[in-house]
């Protein structure tokens, strides 16, 4: 699974991590409707660790489109809340 | 659209397909606009350079304020010596107010130069990632059949795409960053000029705005620490430093 940390890069993750890194992103969700800022924080950043870790860096000269693309690191948390309803990081 | 599953990223993932969608088919941008590419380095050079310049002015600002620190600092001890405590007291003030603003430079300064050394990265990757593909689209085209080849092609110029978009987004969030820190440092030429940081203390004078607008943002505890401790080097007549905590001598700041 080729997951990117945008802004950053992608990394080759071991598949058997998908279901963790979607149960992460699950509770991010729960975190960010629930308002729970620090909850949020400490979730999304167990998935960029859960990333860099098991991850390989993709190099420079390979070239992948992502499965998941994961926010950037510095993702604040009323930017996190825009993914959801407004536009996002990305406007529409 | 997405279930519950990834949901997050899948909202970012369609976001930056959009992206490219709009932008161009990815495969011709990359097959055909060689100019396209370049304009979108140049704007990471550029970008970098807008950085690069805002890191400079802070730079600037930061030396401006730690000679200020120093020069107040040799004020206070000048207007103690000469017993104006109250002087010394505005001077002080204005010192710590300094040295707050400097703090916080410095982590600016920092975070610009974590945001210019993100866009080098970046442009390095987005730059070697271009050449690679260059390369391979002409290994797939001899390798496989017309219609094979145009599928593979098609992959890894969405590849580069990708890589595009995420460039321009790392960008953008650098320049915004930037942008933030400049209005600060526009707000710190103007109070600078509006002369807060001024080293002429007229005796008499500190009763002005600037100075009423200090005693709200200075924290006092800090002033009068640093007042006691300068009392305590000058020795003008205050309880040693071991009593800095009775608090009885303290003065009335200026009115």
């Amino acid at each position: 699974m080729i997951v990117r940390i945008a802004t950053e890069s992608q990394y080759r993750l071991p598949d058997e991590d998908a279901q963790r890194l979607n149960e992460l992103d699950n509770q991010a969700v729960e975190a960010v409707e629930a308002g729970d800022e620090e909850r949020f924080r400490q979730i999304f950043d167990e998935m960029l660790e859960l990333v860099r870790s098991d991850g390989e860096p993709i190099g420079d000269d390979e070239i992948f489109e992502s499965d998941v693309i994961i926010p950037p690191s510095d993702l604040t948390f009323e930017e996190a809340a825009e993914e959801f309803t407004g536009d996002g990081l990305i406007p529409d | 659209m997405a279930g519950m599953g990834g949901r997050m990223s899948t909202v970012i993932k369609a976001k930056i397909n959009k992206l490219l969608d709009k932008a161009e088919d990815p495969g011709e941008t990359l097959e055909y606009s060689y100019q396209r590419q370049m304009e979108l380095l140049q704007d990471v050079k550029k970008g970098i350079a807008d950085v690069v310049t805002s890191k400079k002015r802070l730079q600037l600002q930061q030396q401006k304020l730690e000679q200020q620190v120093v020069k107040l600092d040799t004020q206070a001890r000048q207007a103690l010596a000469a017993n104006r405590e109250d002087l010394a007291r505005t001077a002080l003030e204005r010192k710590q107010f300094a040295q707050t603003e400097l703090q916080s430079l410095d982590g600016q300064v920092q975070e610009l130069e974590r945001q210019q050394q993100g866009l080098v990265d970046k442009e390095q990757k987005l730059r070697t990632k271009i050449e690679q593909f260059r390369t391979k689209k002409e290994v797939i085209k001899a390798q496989y059949s017309a219609a094979e080849a145009s599928v593979k092609i098609s992959e890894a110029a969405t590849g580069v795409g990708e890589e595009m978009a995420d460039v321009g987004l790392a960008m953008q969030r650098a320049l915004d960053k930037t942008e933030n820190m400049r209005a600060r440092a526009d707000a710190m030429d103007e109070l600078e000029a509006s002369g807060a940081f001024d080293d002429n203390l007229q005796l008499g004078s500190g009763g002005d705005d600037i100075d009423r607008e200090l005693h709200q943002l200075t924290e006092q505890s800090v002033v009068d620490d640093d007042l006691a401790r300068l009392k305590a080097e000058l020795g003008a007549g205050t309880p040693p430093a071991g009593e800095l905590g009775a608090g009885e001598k303290r003065a009335e700041g200026p009115s």
